[in-house]
This record gives structure tokens, C-alpha cells and sequence, in this order.
């Protein structure tokens, strides 16, 4: 029933156009590998939220909002997770939340679409093209893809970290959002 | 059967003396930079310093194996006379060292792995996660990787007080056997 409620809330604030989805939390995940002196390090974000409203018949008109809880970065070595919320690395305390807002969706065939949007990180905001693969099953489906962010760009890493021999500025990002409540034509 | 003494020769070969020094140093290198190292904040320092510590145990983890092999096929001279408890003392500590040759650096390679930091040798050899990433994988390697260097560090000591005793009070002229650029 609630379920059902917030759908119709979703829709009504979105727009008839297009229909909100939600997001599964355990189906989904936000990781990115960095690069310490050659070894890939990977960490991830274990909170944050998608508000998601794609029909797959209208790629163009969907909308993503992705919003990121930055202390929730995980890795598996607690020093580590540690050091990432500091100042001179996320920051978590001065900037709690990233976003991503994507601007425009275009459809590149076979299931692939080139998502623009504007990262929010740290203060610091860019413009950036992420490909994702989209998946429908029914009313489920799963939007993934992978990507680099430079750290640089969003000054994650300063002072004496800036030295990319350390940890490379390029840091892969993977993600895959789960989907349910899809349109199914 | 072992042949009789008179045909084994009385010093190691050039090969096993070159791997014997050349292990030392690298074995107590590597336990200095583990010892200092393994306190430090978390800092550029502490990151070079402990992916070289790493790059130099998978080096030492490679020349041990050829120096075992080497050994296991080259007959190393005759023991100098000597009480057999003596003998026997010797070539256990001798087996032990070469059993932590392989266990400390295997223990530290897989503690890496379980901390979530794939081993990639000087950068550029991607070695593989024989241990998932873990907590208590991490916490159970890490404590078997430094109590089985302190261990090895105490029979180097061991091994060094011994040879010296024979070289000293027994002059028996031991030290010969492993001495560079000797004859």
C-alpha cells in the first residue's frame, strides 16, 4: 500500500511523462578502484540514493538523480576508510553528499545510452558523460556501467597526495542500479 | 648414499655463498623497514614504504625457491666434527629458516590480499589473490606474518652466535665454508 502511495507521489511530482522507479539497495552497488604506486585499491559508497524516472520507450525524457552519502565510503581496510574522510580526501564533514544530475540521455543502440550529467563533489562541479547498459526483465531492470573520474578535477587528494606517482588521478567508477516498477509495454 | 668425505669439497659453491649473502641482506633489510614501517600513520611514506617492503619479500619469496632448488641439487660440504647434538641443532635451525623463507613472505602476501591490496609486484606484475578479501583473513595473516619474522629473526641471531662459537672458541674454521671471495 505504501509502496503503491509513494509511486503515485513520484509520479505526480515528476511528471504524467515519465514514472518513477525505486531503486534496490541490495541488488545494487557504487565502486571505484583507485591506483596507489600501480595497485588497484577498491572502495565503495555503501549509502546512497537514486531517484530514477525512465520509460525505456523514452530514453530522452528520463531523469537521474543520484545522491551520495560521502561518509558511508567503505574499503576494506578501516585505516584506509578512515584516511578517505579527512580534508584533504572527501572532506565528509564539510561536504556530506555528492550528486549526480543528469541532463540528457541519448539513445547509442542495443541497449546503451550515454547518460550526461553534472557531478557534485566536493565542492567542485563537472560535466561528464557516463555510458551506461541498460537491462529490462519485465517490470525489473538494471542500468550499469563503468566509468573514470579524475580526482583531480574535484581536488580529492591534496597537499601532499597531489603526486599521482601516489595515487593516480584517474579512479575507475563501476556502478549497477537495480530497478523495479518499469514500464512494461 | 652419501658419498665419503674425502670427495665432497670443504666450502659451499659460488652460487649458494652469492644466494646466502645475498639473502641475508635482503632478509634483514626487509625486517628493518617491516619493524619501522609497520607503526607509521598512514602517509605517502607509510604507502612507499610498505608497497617496497612488499616488492622486496615477493623478491626474496623468488630467490628463496631458486636457492632451494639449487640446494636440494648441489651436495653442501661435510659438516665440520662436531657433537652430534651440535649436528643435529645445526641443520634444524638451517630447516626451519628455510621453511620461514617460504612462510613469511607468503603469510604477508596473503594478508595484503585480505586487506583489499592486491600484491603487484614493483608495480607492474599483478601477482593473485590467493585469499579473499577478509577481516579476520587480514587479522589471523597479519599476526602469523610477524610472529614468523620475529621467529626467523631470532634464528638469524641464532645462526650468527652459533657460527661465530665455532669460528672463535672452536676454531674450526667454519666461517671458511660460507666465506666470499674465499678459496
Amino acid at each position: 500500500m505504501t509502496k503503491i502511495l509513494l509511486s503515485l507521489i513520484a509520479t505526480l511530482v515528476v511528471g504524467a511523462a515519465a514514472q518513477a522507479q525505486t531503486v534496490d539497495p541490495a541488488a545494487s552497488e557504487l565502486v571505484f578502484v583507485t591506483r596507489q604506486m600501480g595497485v588497484p585499491v577498491e572502495g565503495r559508497f555503501q549509502r546512497w540514493s537514486a531517484q530514477v524516472s525512465l520509460d525505456p520507450r523514452k530514453p530522452e525524457a528520463a531523469r537521474v538523480v543520484l545522491r551520495i552519502q560521502t561518509d558511508s565510503v567503505d574499503f576494506p581496510a578501516p585505516e584506509v576508510t578512515a584516511e578517505a574522510q579527512r580534508a584533504v580526501w572527501l572532506d565528509t564533514a564539510k561536504y556530506p553528499q555528492a550528486v549526480f544530475q543528469s541532463s540528457a540521455i541519448k539513445a547509442a543502440g542495443n541497449g546503451r545510452y550515454e547518460m550526461t550529467g553534472r557531478l557534485t563533489l566536493k565542492g567542485e562541479s563537472h560535466d561528464m558523460v557516463v555510458p551506461v547498459t541498460f537491462t529490462q526483465s519485465g517490470e525489473r531492470g538494471t542500468a550499469s556501467g563503468n566509468f573514470v573520474v579524475r580526482r583531480s578535477d574535484f581536488r580529492i587528494g591534496e597537499g601532499e597526495w597531489t603526486d599521482a606517482s601516489l595515487v593516480a588521478y584517474e579512479v575507475q567508477v563501476r556502478f549497477r542500479i537495480a530497478l523495479s516498477g518499469l514500464p512494461t509495454s | 648414499m652419501t658419498p665419503p668425505a674425502s670427495t665432497r669439497p670443504a666450502r659451499y659453491d659460488g652460487t649458494a655463498i652469492a644466494a646466502h649473502w645475498v639473502l641475508a641482506a635482503l632478509i634483514l633489510i626487509n625486517l628493518a623497514l617491516g619493524l619501522y614501517m609497520h607503526d607509521l600513520p598512514l602517509s605517502p611514506l607509510r604507502l612507499r614504504l610498505f608497497n617496497w617492503h612488499k616488492w622486496a619479500g615477493i623478491t626474496i619469496l623468488a630467490l628463496s625457491a631458486l636457492r632451494l632448488l639449487w640446494r636440494l641439487t648441489h651436495r653442501p660440504p661435510t659438516d665440520v666434527p662436531m657433537p652430534r647434538w651440535q649436528r643435529n641443532a645445526a641443520h634444524g635451525v638451517h630447516w626451519a629458516m628455510y621453511a620461514l623463507f617460504f612462510a613469511v613472505p607468503l603469510a604477508g602476501w596473503g594478508y595484503s590480499s585480505a586487506a583489499g591490496f592486491p600484491v603487484v609486484w614493483f608495480g607492474v606484475v599483478p601477482l593473485p589473490d590467493w585469499v579473499p578479501v577478509d577481516r579476520a583473513w587480514a587479522d589471523a595473516l597479519k599476526a602469523l606474518h610477524k610472529s614468523a619474522a620475529l621467529t626467523l629473526a631470532l634464528l638469524m641471531l641464532l645462526h650468527v652466535a652459533a657460527a661465530l662459537k665455532h669460528h672463535v672458541v672452536d676454531r674450526d674454521g667454519l666461517l671458511q665454508r660460507m666465506r666470499p671471495f674465499g678459496r
